[in-house]
Formats: C-alpha cells, structure tokens, sequence
C-alpha cells in the first residue's frame, strides 16, 4: 500500500488490517437508489476505499431531494440523480471506481436479473418487499451478498439477505485466553517444574508469572483431591486461598494475578457447543472439489480435533501480559508458540491430504490462511440467513409472540409489521399511506385494516397494534428524514464493511430502527 | 438564496413531521407548517468539534432545518482524517477544521448560515455557551466533555425549594464512538444526569507501572513507553516530546525497537509506536454517521417537540453481531457540577482574598487561581491582565458588599481543580450563603458596588 494511503486509512487499518482493507478495494458494490439512505451507505463505504461502486437510480433530482441528501445541491435540479450522487462521492475518494445507471432498479430486476452477478455486495434501499423478494432470488442464485435497508419517518431497518457467510476472525472483545490450564502439556508442566513457588529471592518471588503459580497450585490441589480441580463455589474458594499461602506480601502483582485468574485451571474441557455446531455442520461431513476452503479446514479441524488434539482445538498460541520478570515471559511466550506451531502443522497436514483426496491442488490453500484459522478456531462463526420469502410465509411465530408481549420490543415489532403492511398499502393504492393531509382518516383506517391482515398472515390471530403507532405510520406519508436516513445507512455501510471484510460478526436478524426512544432491536424473525 | 429555508417544497419530508399532530410527541408540540420556520428563527445550536462526528452533525443538523449553527474546533485537518471526516479534501491539510467544515457545508445546503470558531473551547467567554439553545458534542476527550459540561451546567439556576427553573436548562446531546462501537446521549442539566453525575462511564486510562518499563519489559508497548516516557528525557535533557514531530516519533520508534531487541521481544513497529504513544482511537465512518445521526435526531427533537426523546443514554454494538442498548441513568444527589451547588458557608466580613483561600483547601473544590464572577458581574478575574488589574482592587473588599448583600446566592468560579493528582480547568458553581443574615433581610436592593 502506498505511504499516503496507508496514513490516511490508518485510523481503520488499526481495526481490520491489510487484509481487511484488500478485501474492501476488491470490492464492487452496488446501490439501488440514491436517496439519503443509499447515499449516506455508500459515502461511508467510499471513504473508506471500497474498490468500485454503482449508483442505479431512475429519477431527476427534484427540490425534495435537496432538503434531506447532502450529496445533492442546487446545480443538480433537474438531473440524473444517480449521475449527481456519482460525481459527489468521487470527489470523496478518487480512488474509487465510480460509475452510474440511469434506470428504475425496479425494472433492472424485473427485465435483466444477470445484471447483479459481478457485483460483491448489493444495497438494495427504499425498495418495497415485491421486488426485494425477487432480488433476494436473483442474488442467491449468484451468489452475491445483498443488504436492505429502509428509512420511513422516524423507523426503518436493515438486513443481510444471503445463504451463508463464514468468519475466521470474528474478533469478539472479551474471550478467555487459550492457556489449558485446566489441561497443560508436557512442555509447559516441565517450564512450571523449573520454577519454585518458596523461592527464597524476594525479586523472582514476585516476578514468577502467574501461569506458573496456577500450574503448581493445582497440581498440588489435584493430588489432594483424587486428580480432581476444584468444581464447586466452596472448592473455587479454597483453592483462592491455597494461592494466597503462597504470598510473602499482599502486594504481590503476580499473586492477585493468578487468584484472578484462577477459574482457568477450572475451564470445561473440550470445545464449546458453537464449535461443536461447526464441526458437525454437513459441509464439513461431505466436503468435495466444490467446498469453500473455509470448510476443507473446517473438515480438517474436525479430525485434528479427533486425533491429535484429544478432544482439544488447536492452540491459539499467545498470552496476554502478566506480571513477570522479563525471561520467564518470553520463555513462556516461546512454549506457548511452539505448540501452535505444531498444532497448525497437523491441521496443515490433514488439509493438504484433504485436498489431494477431493482432487484439488494440495498446495492451493496457502498456509498463511491456514496459521490464521487455526489461531481463531474457537471463535469461528457461521451466518445463515432464510430466503426472505420464507420469513414472509412462514415467520417465526413463536419469536414474534414473545416480541408482541415484551415491553421492550413492542414499538419495534408493531414497526416491523407495519412497514410490511406500508408496502402492501403502497402496492394497492400506488402511494404511500398518509401521502396527502385530506386523506389521513381514511389512509390509518385503510393501513389498520392492512396490518391486520399481516398480523393474521404472520400466524398473529387476535394480536393488535396500537393506535397511536399506525398514526405515526401515516404521519410519516413515506418522508425520508435525514437523519433516520444517516442512522439507517450507516447501519447498511458498517454490516457491509462486515461482510466485504470477512471479520467481526454480522447483524443476525432484522434491525428495526426507533427514532421516537431510540429503543431499536434485532428482531430474529 | 439565503431564504431556501423557507422554501416548502425542499423540506417536504421534514415538515411531515413538524407540521403533523401525533400522539406520541414531546411536551408542548405544536404542530404547523410554519414551525420549521419559528425553530429556523430561533434555535442556535453550537457543535463542538469538527472532526469525525463534528463533520457529521453539521451537515445532519443543517438537514434537519436548523440555519444558524456554530461550531468550534482548535484542530487542524490532517491526511489521517480522511478516511471519515468527509467534508476535507487532500489539498485542506493543515487548514482548520471549524473553517473548512462551515465553509463546504454552506457550500452545499443554501441558506444555512455557519459561524466556525478556530479556538480551543476554554478561549470562549463563559457567556458564548449562554447563546445557544442546545449544544451538541461530538468530542473524542474525557476532559473537554467535563469542561463544556460544567459550563452549560453553571447556567442552571435553582429555585428556592432547589429545583431547576426550566428557562436555565441547557440541553446537550453528547456523542462518541471507537471502531464499531459508540454511545449518544441526552444531558437535560437538572433534569438528567449530567457529564460528571456519569463519570464512571468513562473508565481511566491504564498505565504502565514505571518499573516494568524499567525492568521488565514484556511486550511491544512497554520497549515503546520506556523510550516515550523515560529514555526520551534521558537523552533530551529540557526538550519537550512533541507528538506530532515526524522525527520525534521516529527517535521513539528507533529506541523502541534497540530496547525490543535487547530483551528478545517482538512485534515493534511504527504504527505501533504511533498508536501507543499518541494513544489512538480508531475510528471509522459507519459508526461516526451512525452515532452523529443518533445525536442530531435527538437535537432535532429537543427543540421541536416532534417525538419523545432518548432517555437518556443509547450504546451501538456492531462488534458480535449489532446490539442497541438503552439505559435510564439517575442522577447523582450531590453532583458538583449539575447540583445546585457546592454550599459555602462565609462571614459576611470575609473578604475576595479570603474566599480565594478558602476555594484552595476546600476539599471537594481545591479549586487554585480562581476567577469568580456573581450574576454576570467580574468579581475578580485572573487574566487577561486589564481585567485583572481592574478588579484587584476587590480582594480587599468583604465579598458580601459586592454580591449586594444577599444572603445566599450562586457564584461562578473558574480556575484549576485537582482532581487525582492531575490539574485541569474548570468550572464550578457555589452555593454562597452568609452566616447571621435572617431571611427576611433578603430584599435588600441589589447595589452592585465594584463590578465591572
């Protein structure tokens, strides 16, 4: 990467790497009408240094639009909106390959779906769910990632509408490190054996590291205790104070270290029941010519997991800082490394004969990638997401039962179910509901009449919603709001750097915006 | 131009919602097509900062029809914000961020008039803060949030059951992110809780203990911190380390790496040393927008009445998944800053050099080089010299004369507090009551003998 661009990106390079950022300029991605949402989604993607974009919207820029996009100004009255957002958002980057389509993404859908097929992710905004189940189709078959995104007055949502999508590094803030002190191999017992807990010397004393201290103290716990480490609240305590005796003084960094950490020697064994899922998934049972390579070393995994890893995951192979004297640390450091070192050899082994097996170049997964999975093998993570026309035939009713009573949830359900029944209103009178001011009675009755069709379509008989919510639906007449639309894009632009980057965990579910508390929620429907 | 605001037919959208009824709206609504107009009127709004939310709010709040909006930033564009801070351009470098944010945001929505402000916050006037109708914080410091919190919280004025007079109030929405995730608040002083009632949110920076840096090094950052913090001084006996100076860093980077190799550590690099020793946030476009929106809407609602507001604290996850949490935090009883204020008890012959003294051992205050001021009158200022010279002559002076005679009043004072061993300004709101003065001697006539 080139000295400039590395410092002006430096400030996302320090999140999701070089890696990430390659990923984010091979990326091509396209929106579905520029208005304030798609706009602000893609302003925030072309920042950041997405590879290349395109704008496809139909209409002129009216005096409308100059009130809530930013992108837009008086010069653009009269033009191609698509083309206007175009020329603003190259200005943001020139090194973004901008392009526009001057037409209806309602008719691109319906008249050329092989349209979609080159693009990595697609931003499908204000569209109504007659065409985005038909995109949703299009782009599964082609395998292209597909967000939606909706502003509507003072709610909104997003969603990721895609088969699957694998992360290795899913990067989660809090996770225990991998120290197996509940299980240490012959290597680090015979490091803990050099090191003695009574040393005399009051400098060492205080500087042995605490995975030392642990390694001894349930050790000696185990051998009173028929083999066992301590289970129970009253156990974890006792065990607490075996440490303790230890101590010369209270002030001991090392000390309170390790009776901080000292439920690690407690850890289940084994492997979480998250990665028990994966290893179980049927894309690792029956991998062939055709798998992803995330799921060759898923396969892989799987029997290391079964052989040389007894039960274990390959080691992540870091520590974290603890109170130590330099040596011992470093010491530590090396063991720790040596053994993720021969842990990822194994699984390299194994998919390297994985791949002869299924007929593919045994050297075609770098070993790069393979050091990558093994460090992040407990935090691997497998999105799935329902076709949309199945959450539309078939929700998940009981979800959307509990949702309906939870008081916390009741504004972004009742908004959920409305905005579904906004754009059956819109597809039988051709407008949205609340458009004109002469209308509004007639428009809530109609949209109250509506939503209670979606509410029994969605297996919600005798469930009602409140009054006051289809009045704001209708208050609302279908206006984009700048700010509803700035939170809504950039909602869209973080899933998809999410997704384009393959690192941290994607929004799973429907994200359904409220601007009147701010409650918003993640309903899984 | 300059009356696009009052153009229907451009604010189409936004007057749904200021010119419709709805039931679940604000306190006082009044819907009508002519209410963007009144808020365009009246409604000042001051941004603080013109970085990476600061970029965001202005064009957010100039879309939400608020026309007159300052903002204020002492910062200057650097090629590392360009990847958010999307109204700078390469050729802006080295300009200020206040300036060039008013000037491209003008640029783009007509009618909208911002005033920008090249300074540092506590430059301003006291009373600068007073003109606003709310003020909306997009800051990346602990310490700046506290300052312009204790100024919008020193308006506050209590009645005499001590409760705030709603006329005081002077709302704030404060924003912040890091990487995927950040926060937006509303802080109504009085009503809510205010910066400091909440200060734990913001956890204290970890720091290494010196000896590790000296002795036992583990990691990249401790070679770093040893060259940064101990080395550095070694070498350049009086010369302050300057950040910001490219060959400054490099000499960090450089001492950094000879110490990592000497003990066997790995993983020292430049953007490492940079990150360490500036300690740098990361900081992305989705989650500033995301946040940015968060707070104008709130702006938005605050002013207009058009819909409930947050109550009053809002945490955005994007990390595992995206989580979107709300809390209802309560204020803290005996707040310093939002509170009605810190109660001093005086004679009414205790002189300004008296109670200069007092503020310093006070212990919730220790409160040093105070300036004080009573109901808008100088009682006694630090600087700038003409002031100060003008209102020396008042230190001899008994402190209840120059308040009027009242028996209990507030008074403003500003100076350096300590706070953990570390010093910053501030500003604080007293509580003077004299002692012996009955009640009933109150209505005593305001003689404003000594104020300038």
């Amino acid at each position: 990467m080139a000295a400039e661009s590395k410092t002006k990106y430096d400030r996302q390079l320090r999140i999701w790497g070089d890696q990430g950022q390659t990923e984010l300029e091979k990326a091509s991605v396209c929106l579905l009408n520029c208005g304030p949402t798609g706009s602000e989604a893609l302003k925030n993607l072309v920042l950041g240094g997405v590879g290349s974009i395109t704008v496809v919207d139909g209409t002129k820029v009216e005096k409308h639009d100059l009130g809530n996009n930013f992108l837009l100004d008086e010069v653009s009255l009269g033009q191609s909106k698509a083309k206007c957002v175009c020329a603003f958002l190259q200005e943001l980057n020139d090194a973004v390959k901008a392009k526009f389509v001057e037409e209806s993404p309602e008719a691109l859908i319906e008249r050329n779906p092989s349209f979609f097929s080159p693009f990595t992710l697609v931003i499908a905004t204000q569209l109504l769910e007659i065409s985005l189940l038909k995109l949703d189709k299009i782009c599964r078959q082609s395998n292209v990632m597909l967000l939606v995104a909706r502003s509507y007055g003072l709610t909104g949502l997003v969603r990721i509408c895609l088969k699957e999508h694998d992360v290795v590094e899913s990067k989660p803030e809090h996770f225990v490190d991998d120290l197996r002190l509940h299980n240490p191999w012959p290597e680090l017992k015979e490091f803990a054996k050099t090191m003695d807990l009574n040393v005399t010397d009051p400098v060492v004393h205080k500087h042995i590291p605490y995975i030392v201290i642990l390694i001894h103290v349930a050790e000696k716990w185990a051998d009173g205790h028929g083999g066992c480490l301590p289970t129970t609240r009253q156990e974890k305590k006792e065990f607490k104070d075996l440490i303790k005796g230890y101590m010369i003084n209270m002030d001991e960094e090392n000390y309170k270290e390790a009776i901080e950490s000292s439920y690690k020697v407690s850890l289940p064994h084994g492997i979480s029941s998250q990665l028990r899922q994966i290893i179980n998934d049927n894309n690792a049972a029956e991998v062939n010519s055709a798998s992803p390579d995330f799921w060759i070393l898923v396969a892989s995994l799987k029997e290391f997991i079964e052989n040389e890893g007894a039960g274990e995951p390959p080691l992540e192979g870091s520590i974290p800082d603890m109170t130590s004297l330099t040596e011992y640390y470093i010491s530590l450091q090396r063991i720790y490394q040596a053994k993720f070192e021969s842990d990822c050899l194994a699984i390299e082994h194994r998919v390297r004969t994985i791949l002869k097996r299924i007929g593919r170049d045994p050297d075609s997964i770098s070993r790069a990638f393979i050091k990558n999975f093994c460090k992040n093998t407990r935090k691997l993570t497998v999105c799935r997401y329902r076709p949309l026309e199945d959450e539309l035939i078939s929700p998940a009713i009981s979800e959307l039962q509990k949702y309906m009573t939870d008081e916390d949830f009741s504004f972004s359900v009742s908004f959920y179910i409305l905005l579904r029944a906004v754009d059956r209103f819109t597809a039988n009178y051709n407008r949205f509901p609340g458009l004109f001011d002469n209308e509004m009675e007639e428009d809530i009755s109609r949209l109250k009449t509506i939503a209670v069709g979606v509410l029994s379509d969605s297996g919600l008989h005798g469930s009602t919603l409140a009054e006051d919510l289809i009045n704001e639906m209708c208050r609302y007449g279908g206006a984009e709001i700048h700010p509803v639309a700035a939170f809504i894009g950039g909602v869209a632009s973080q899933e998809a750097i999410k997704l384009i980057t393959k690192q941290f965990v994607p929004l799973n579910g429907t994200l359904v915006f409220n601007g009147i508390d701010q409650k918003s929620q993640v309903l899984a429907v | 131009m300059a009356n696009s605001f009052s153009e229907p037919a451009r604010w189409r959208d936004l007057d749904k919602l200021l010119a419709r009824c709805g039931n679940i709206v604000g306190p006082g609504f009044e819907p009508s097509p002519q209410l963007r107009q009144e808020i365009g009127e009246f409604a000042r709004v001051l941004v603080v900062g013109a970085g990476g939310l600061g970029c965001e709010l202005l064009k957010d709040l100039a879309l939400s029809g608020f026309p007159n909006i300052d903002v204020i930033d002492m910062d200057t564009i650097e090629i590392s914000n360009l990847n958010r801070q999307f109204l700078f351009r390469l050729q802006d470098v080295g300009k200020s961020k206040a300036e060039v944010a008013a000037k491209r945001v003008m640029e783009r929505v007509s009618g909208v008039n911002i005033t920008p402000h090249f300074c540092r916050i506590e430059e301003k006037e006291i009373d600068f803060y007073n003109d606003f109708n709310i003020i909306v914080l997009g800051l990346d410091s602990i310490e700046a949030r506290s300052y312009i919190n204790s100024v919008a919280c020193s308006f506050l004025e209590y009645d005499s059951d001590d409760n705030p007079i709603p006329e005081t109030i002077k709302p704030m929405v404060d924003g912040g992110t890091e990487g995927f995730k950040g926060h937006a608040r509303v802080i109504l002083p009085g009503m809510t809780p205010c910066f400091e009632c909440n200060i734990w949110l913001f956890p204290p920076q970890i720091k290494f203990p010196l000896c590790t840096l000296a002795e036992t090094p583990r990691t990249p950052a401790h070679c770093i911190e040893y060259a940064h913090l101990i080395k550095w001084d070694e070498a350049h006996s009086g010369k302050t380390f300057e950040p910001d100076d490219p060959q400054h860093m490099q000499w960090v980077y450089t001492e950094a790496v000879k110490r990592a190799e000497l003990f066997g550590i790995a993983g020292v690099t430049y953007s490492l040393t940079q990150g360490v020793v500036k300690n740098i946030i990361p900081a992305i476009a989705s989650t500033n927008a995301i946040i940015s929106a968060s707070c104008a809407l709130e702006a938005l609602k605050i002013v207009s009445g058009c819909s409930k507001t947050l109550s009053n604290y809002m945490t955005y996850n994007g990390v595992e998944g995206t989580h979107i949490k709300v809390t209802e935090f309560v204020r803290e009883k005996d707040c310093l800053v939002c509170g009605p204020g810190t109660r001093i008890d005086l004679d009414t012959s205790t002189t300004v050099s008296q109670f200069i003294e007092i503020l310093g051992e006070h212990p919730k205050l220790l409160l040093s080089k105070p300036s004080i001021t009573h109901r808008g009158n100088n009682i006694y200022m630090q600087s700038p010299p003409i002031l100060e010279e003008m209102t020396r002559s008042n230190l001899q002076q008994p402190l209840y004369y120059l308040m009027g005679k009242v028996r209990k009043d507030t008074v403003h004072v500003s100076g350096m507090a300590e706070n953990n061993g570390k010093k910053s300004s501030s500003l604080r709101k007293l509580c003077v009551v004299f002692k012996g003065i009955a009640a009933a001697d109150v209505a005593t006539q305001m003689d404003t003998a000594g104020n300038f």
